[in-house]
């Protein structure tokens, strides 16, 4: 299995995996299906057959994982379209962020501790709901495990990705700029990608929400950790 | 195209300039993003200079994500020995964030609305 090692067949049946993943959501049309979700699934079962370490994949993966940050710098763009908007309502903007931020922290790691979990796993959790670069620069910084908490990060972002407008319909939370925001505050830039699908609305205010916690996240988690004593 | 790349990656570059400086913990990336929209927002580049590639990039986001999350392979064992802890904080807490922030700014931005 020597020749699967090679990095341009690992990236081409990364993108053939994808591709296969969107096809077949499109056709059954079910969110569940999703296509990040099904591929790293796809990924890890071949990997697991063949016997090919995550470390040569992720020679071959990095490729891709590359362009997060500039992705990332793109998002300016939607941002800077809603500027004006977002100014007339920074109030009810920051404090809601500001909540689901504080919330965000201290319940997974109120609930983790109170389940049992390890003082690693509980740090690993806690940046859970911010982007990748952000959550492993915490997890990194409090002596949590970054690539744990990049893996989370990524599951995070898949749940609300597939369940995040459905909880928030339930919880009668129909305004659309309101929806956006929660997206990118829980589920940062895999939550983001889903609401760009939803409109451009929704998008540019997940963007707001992935920012927004992504700042306040690094800011307060240390302070929320002491805090609660971890 | 070039120019596009070239704005995008300046605005990253710039980014990791100003970590690497002040040692400060924002990701490079956050501060490119503040630095794309100033720059677009004071009018010292136009949209349409980046728009192809940022559309592009945006578009595809989700896909950049599949390789850290094949990274879960390595955390099996961590997984399955804190399966259930790890599993309900992460839901509930997630579940958690969708309501309170989407009701805080529903709440607030309803009142704002009526007061005007």
């Amino acid at each position: 299995m020597e020749i699967l090692q090679n990095n341009i067949i690992l990236l081409t049946l990364t993108f053939g995996i994808y591709y296969a993943a969107r096809q077949l959501q499109k056709w059954t049309g079910w969110i569940v299906l999703n296509p990040i979700l099904l591929t790293i699934v796809a990924l890890i079962l071949l990997l697991k057959i063949t016997g090919i370490s995550y470390e040569t994949y992720a020679h071959a993966g990095n490729y891709i994982e590359f362009w997060l940050k500039p992705a990332i710098v793109a998002l300016g763009v939607p941002l800077y379209q809603h500027l004006g908007q977002i100014r007339r309502q920074f109030l009810p903007i920051f404090l809601s962020q500001l909540a689901g931020c504080i919330v965000g922290v201290a319940s997974v790691v109120f609930i983790a501790q109170l389940m049992g979990a390890s003082r690693e796993t509980i740090i690993s959790l806690a940046p859970k709901s911010v982007t990748t670069p952000i959550a492993m620069e915490v997890c990194q910084t409090m002596g949590g495990i970054p690539s744990l908490t990049a893996a989370i990060v990524v599951s995070v972002g898949l749940f609300g990705a597939i369940f995040g407008f459905k909880v928030l319909e339930v919880w009668h939370i129909k305004n659309p700029y309101s929806q956006g925001l929660s997206i990118g505050t829980a589920s940062h830039a895999v939550g983001t990608s889903r609401a760009m699908e939803k409109g451009n609305t929704y998008g540019a205010y997940a963007s707001l929400g992935l920012i927004l916690n992504g700042l306040l996240t690094a800011l307060l988690a240390p302070l929320i950790l002491k805090i609660m004593g971890i | 195209m070039i120019r596009q790349c070239f704005i995008i990656f300046g605005c990253l570059a710039i980014g990791e300039l100003i970590v690497w400086l002040t040692g400060i913990a924002i990701p490079s990336s956050i501060i490119g993003m503040l630095l794309l929209a100033a720059l677009l927002q004071m009018k010292a580049i136009k949209e349409e200079w980046v728009k192809g590639m940022s559309d592009f990039l945006i578009s595809n986001m989700g896909f950049f994500f599949v390789p850290p999350g094949v990274a879960l392979m390595l955390y099996l064992d961590i997984i399955k020995a804190e399966f259930i802890p790890i599993v309900v904080a992460t839901v509930v807490s997630t579940i958690m964030v969708l309501i309170v922030t989407g009701w805080t700014h529903q709440k607030m931005k309803s009142n704002g609305d009526s007061a005007e």
